[in-house]
């Protein structure tokens, strides 16, 4: 009983221990915090790997491919189909993608997949992620907006080609408005279905010479000049456009380069030994942003039979080849089985088969790396606490070494007398890990308000979206994380107050009683 | 058999006590074979002056020191020897302490100061179950020592004689067998330490408790039942008081 109440009354009093907790506080509402938007952006970035990959990929090893898709979906089926939720064939190869910006031609290395959307919805929600495209399946039509663009544009340049060749000297030295979606929406028409049909007469020789507006003035019949081209991208943001901070604002402002609607040249290779280099114009159906930058500035999707057909991936006989199948699961747990049963069917010397985690190994592994190494240096902090507690305990004891003498006269046992420093080391421990908790989460909570401030206070961004591509500062907070730094941080000041404590108990009553 | 009937009930008693502090490299010998014994109920001084051992030998027999030679012996069994546990035991049960510099707790208040032994004693639970009855026992001593008016007042709001009846009432609420009282008046002026002695007589008289008072004021020696007097080390004369 002695040892609680004397404890609570050291704590009530004094105040130079309170100081010393309060590192430990720091400590624990620093930990605290700094796990939890680690936690937000691995959370966020895993979501966003996976919302691009799908669960299981199987891989030819080749960008050949393999032929037959059908055969292929059809044997990983029956290897381990009770797990799968969907499944898509895609074609995956490296390209180059090529737009005018500025009066000069603009070149990007991307990885260019090919998807068929409808398909591509089973294994992964790419729909989320396109920024024009409303509904929940992504389609290779236009969105309505892009339509109005592209009609509007394609009008111009008809308008600017008819005034050319009235008055060739009458051409406007100053391009028009290029926002100019409002002058001719009257125009609007629906767009044309997409189907291999037109396919058979759009890849037609002349498109390379004229790859924008070639084969439509090829085609036989009167067709919509507005019409986009067989080739239909999905491309991503990072890739046609860049950041800049306005300077009357201070905001950030993004420049597209190119808009969906627009059109642009792919350039891969072919099939076969050598392989060809293969070019294709391509209109933009939308562009996509996943948040990770690296997806979103190397990835552009295009309709799988089109690239199937410029690559020459179609048999004679109507078999396609592909270069993945994705995957998802009904349950992600049960990956490294499906993975055991499909790297038995699919052997590993033609085909690769991984999740979308070992696809990612090392950028996963090096966030883990990070936030481990992040939390021993911050468990320093508390460790330093520890220190702290121990130099102010000893100092304590030394205070109170009449009072011990005291209570060992009135019959306390050494252990007892231990049990009370000990109990005050709990005690501090509780109070500053409790006090260190609820900052922390208080600062997790309001951590966008606290960087909205700090930018005011400073004048310069704290967090800039342009480097984090999140619009505000994403958290996670795990209650077993918090539950075990603070546990680390009781146990800390529990273990600093043991060599004190047993200081105290082995003191001798009688030197502690003899000098007043 | 003559020899037993006179002989008094020894209550605690030491047998050639030895105790030596290391000062250095050499161990300064503070008590060379000192023999007591104290009957039931009775009022024993020890006098002496500084250094003369008598507050050692005061701890000795109170436990919170050991001898590193003889014995100690409460009611002829030996005590000196025995597992800390219960020479802790025996130091909250049968021996009451009361010191020169009172030495309450300064952070808690009077009755919880008072309090303290028997919250020592019982465990917490026991502790609260009782707490009812055990504050009313602590409050009777502070009425008994005159002290009801200050019975929220922290150690330093009170007065040197009031810390001393303090101390005295912490002493009894373990309802001790032998009160050790180590220079009680040493602290305070002439009247309060006899209002002091006074109240230490009356439960000796009363209560029949055994009382052995360090002190080095002959006046106040001279009060007890019987005087002994230490000097170097060792018992010099015995003097029984008027």
């Amino acid at each position: 009983m002695y040892k609680f109440l004397l404890c609570t009354r050291y704590l009530k009093t004094r105040y130079i221990a309170l100081a010393c907790i309060i590192s430990m506080t720091l400590g624990v509402a620093t930990m605290i915090v700094v796990n939890s938007v680690m936690a937000g952006f691995t959370t966020q970035m895993r979501d966003r790997i996976r919302g691009i990959l799908a669960d299981v990929v199987i891989e030819t090893n080749s960008y050949d491919g393999a032929d037959n898709a059908d055969l292929h979906m059809a044997l990983a089926k029956q290897a381990a189909g009770e797990y799968f939720a969907g499944m898509t064939a895609t074609v995956e190869v490296y390209g180059m993608l090529s737009f005018e910006y500025a009066g000069q031609w603009i070149t990007r290395p991307i990885t260019l997949i090919g998807i068929n959307p409808e398909e591509k919805a089973k294994v992964g929600p790419l729909v989320d992620y396109l920024e024009n495209t409303t509904g929940d399946i992504a389609s290779w039509n236009l969105p309505v907006d892009v339509m109005k663009y592209r009609t509007a544009m394609v009008e111009r340049q008809r308008l600017l080609i008819e005034d050319f060749e009235d008055d060739p000297e009458s051409l406007p030295l100053e391009p028009p408005p290029f926002d100019g979606i409002e002058q001719t929406s009257a125009e609007l028409e629906a767009p044309p279905e997409f189907g291999p049909a037109t396919t058979e007469e759009s890849t037609g020789d002349a498109k390379a010479e004229n790859p924008f507006l070639g084969h439509k003035v090829e085609t036989a019949e009167p067709v919509d000049p507005a019409a986009p081209l067989d080739g239909r991208l999905f491309i991503g943001i990072g890739l046609v456009s860049f950041p800049y901070e306005d300077q009357q604002t201070g905001e950030i402002k993004t420049n597209m380069m190119v808009r969906p609607g627009d059109d642009v040249k792919i350039s891969t290779v072919s099939r076969g030994r050598p392989p060809e280099p293969i070019h294709f114009p391509a209109t933009i159906v939308d562009t996509f942003k996943s948040g990770m930058s690296e997806y979103d500035s190397s990835r552009v999707y295009c309709n799988l039979e089109y690239l199937q057909k410029a690559r020459g991936m179609i048999a004679p006989s109507g078999e396609r080849a592909i270069t993945s199948v994705q995957i998802k699961l009904k349950d992600y747990d049960n990956a490294p089985e499906v993975v055991k049963r499909l790297q038995a069917v699919f052997p590993p010397g033609r085909y690769t088969v991984r999740t979308w985690e070992q696809k990612q190994g090392p950028l996963l592994a090096a966030v883990d790396v990070e936030s481990a190494i992040l939390n021993v240096l911050l468990f320093l902090i508390i460790a330093v606490a520890g220190f702290g507690i121990l130099a102010i305990f000893f100092m304590i004891v030394v205070e109170k070494t009449r009072d011990i003498g005291i209570l060992k006269s009135l019959g306390a046992s050494s252990g007892g007398v231990m049990s009370i420093f000990l109990s005050y080391g709990l005690a501090l421990g509780i109070v500053g890990s409790s006090v260190g908790v609820g900052v922390g989460l208080l600062f997790v909570k309001y951590i966008n308000v606290i960087e909205g401030w700090l930018t005011i206070i400073t004048g310069h961004k704290v967090f800039d979206e342009r480097i984090y591509y999140f619009p505000e500062i994403p958290t996670a907070v795990s209650p077993a994380m918090v539950f075990w730094v603070a546990l680390g941080a009781i146990t800390v000041a529990v273990l600093a107050s043991i060599l004190p404590a047993r200081r105290a108990a082995r003191l001798n009553p009688v030197e502690a009683l003899r000098f007043e | 058999m003559t020899e037993t009937i006179h002989m008094p009930q020894s209550h605690i008693s030491t047998l050639a006590l030895e105790k030596s502090y290391r000062k250095g490299e050499h161990g300064v010998p503070v008590l060379r074979g000192v023999e007591i014994d104290v009957r039931k109920g009775e009022f024993l001084s020890i006098v002496g002056q500084s250094g003369s051992g008598k507050s050692t030998l005061l701890h000795l027999m109170g436990l919170l020191d050991s001898p590193d030679i003889g014995e100690i012996r409460l009611e002829g069994e030996r005590i000196d020897d025995l597992p800390a546990k219960t020479r802790d035991e025996l130091r909250n049960r049968v021996f009451g302490f009361i010191f020169q510099f009172y030495h309450l707790l300064p952070e808690l208040n009077l009755i919880e100061n008072v309090l303290s032994p028997l919250m020592i004693r019982y465990s917490t639970l026991e502790y609260w179950k009782r707490r009812k009855e055990l504050k009313d026992l602590a409050g009777d001593l502070i009425e008994k020592v005159g002290l009801s008016h200050r019975i929220k007042h922290k150690p330093s709001e009170l007065s040197g004689g009031e810390m001393q009846r303090a101390a005295i009432a912490r002493a009894l609420i373990s309802n001790p067998e032998i009160l050790l009282a180590d220079e009680p008046t040493g602290n305070l002026d002439a009247e309060t330490g006899q209002e002091i002695i006074d109240l230490l007589a009356n439960l000796n008289e009363q209560q029949h408790l055994t009382i052995i008072m360090v002190t080095h004021d002959n006046a106040i020696a001279e009060q007890a039942d019987r005087t002994v007097r230490l000097l170097e080390g060792r018992i010099e004369k015995l003097g029984e008081a008027a």
